[in-house]
């Protein structure tokens, strides 16, 4: 999963990087099984690797990107983020110097048949987080709309203003 | 033959987590950034998950990181979309999606 992520971002070509991303994503849906999330690996593999994805290589394919080579190298930013994320790396690995590992062993946990199935998350959606789960379905509507007044075509060049008063931020 | 333990998994959550972040920094691809922003997210939602399987069963709450992450992956579906049609906006306007082009912003 390492190794496709780091091949996301070596990648020249803009489809191998997505179908690198695709793989490692698949990859992340297997470690969710492992840590008994089934519901969200299922989930994982149809909207990310499946729905997302798909979206990013139709669009990749619409706007016919190459693989282009960068046109100057262009150092700076390479040692930037070089030490951005080196650093970055040297913090978690120091955060997670301070986390007592011994007693989390996953041979230790007890066997939990249906306490993790799409039941139990699914009485706790509708319970304990019916707040957030409706508020989804709003900023799913409100994505929705912002994609159909964004994909108008001439939004902003021609001078009739859309008739909506208020468009829909970004989220 | 070492356990598999939580911090683990939070390492390959953090490892993935850089990966993503060099890669907005590396890249000059509009859509590649994007795609290492999902990854970024996609680390993150590991570490909740791992952190929601090692919390004691019977403890409150302990489904509550999976809850989070699917928000999270709502989240993230209709953030690529609303994203993707920025780009493809801008493409329209622009004709490029490399990041050196769009400087328009810039001061």
């Amino acid at each position: 999963m390492i190794g496709t992520g780091l091949l996301v971002i070596v990648n020249r070509n803009p489809v191998a990087s997505a179908l690198c991303l695709v793989a490692s994503f698949v990859f992340m849906a297997g470690l969710f099984v492992l840590l008994n999330a089934f519901f969200l690996a299922v989930i994982q593999i149809l909207v990310y690797a499946g729905a997302v994805m798909v979206l990013f290589l139709f669009i990749i394919m619409l706007l016919d990107l190459k693989a282009t080579a960068d046109r100057r190298p262009n150092l700076f930013s390479y040692l930037f983020g070089g030490v951005v994320a080196v650093a970055l790396m040297a913090l978690f690995v120091q955060v997670l110097g301070y986390l007592p590992a011994g007693e989390m062993n996953a041979a230790n946990l007890p066997a939990a048949d249906g306490a993790y199935d799409a039941r139990s998350l699914g009485e706790l959606l509708f319970t304990k987080h019916l707040l957030p789960f409706l508020a989804t379905g709003v900023l799913l509507l409100a994505a929705t709309a912002g994609v159909v007044l964004l994909s108008k075509r001439g939004l902003g060049s021609d001078s009739t203003p859309p008739e909506t008063s208020n468009p829909p931020a970004a989220p | 033959m070492t356990e598999i333990t939580l911090n683990h998994y939070l390492a390959v959550s953090a490892l993935l987590f850089s990966l993503g972040l060099a890669g907005i920094i590396f890249r000059r691809n509009l859509i590649v950034i994007y795609m290492c922003m999902e990854m970024m997210l996609n680390a993150a939602n590991l570490s909740l998950i791992a952190f929601s399987r090692f919390m004691p069963l019977g403890a409150a709450g302990h489904l509550d990181g999976q809850i989070m992450v699917f928000f999270v992956i709502t989240v993230a579906a209709a953030e690529v979309a609303v994203g993707l049609a920025l780009i493809v906006a801008l493409y329209r306007q622009r004709q490029t999606t490399r990041v050196e082009d769009l400087t328009l912003l810039k001061f």
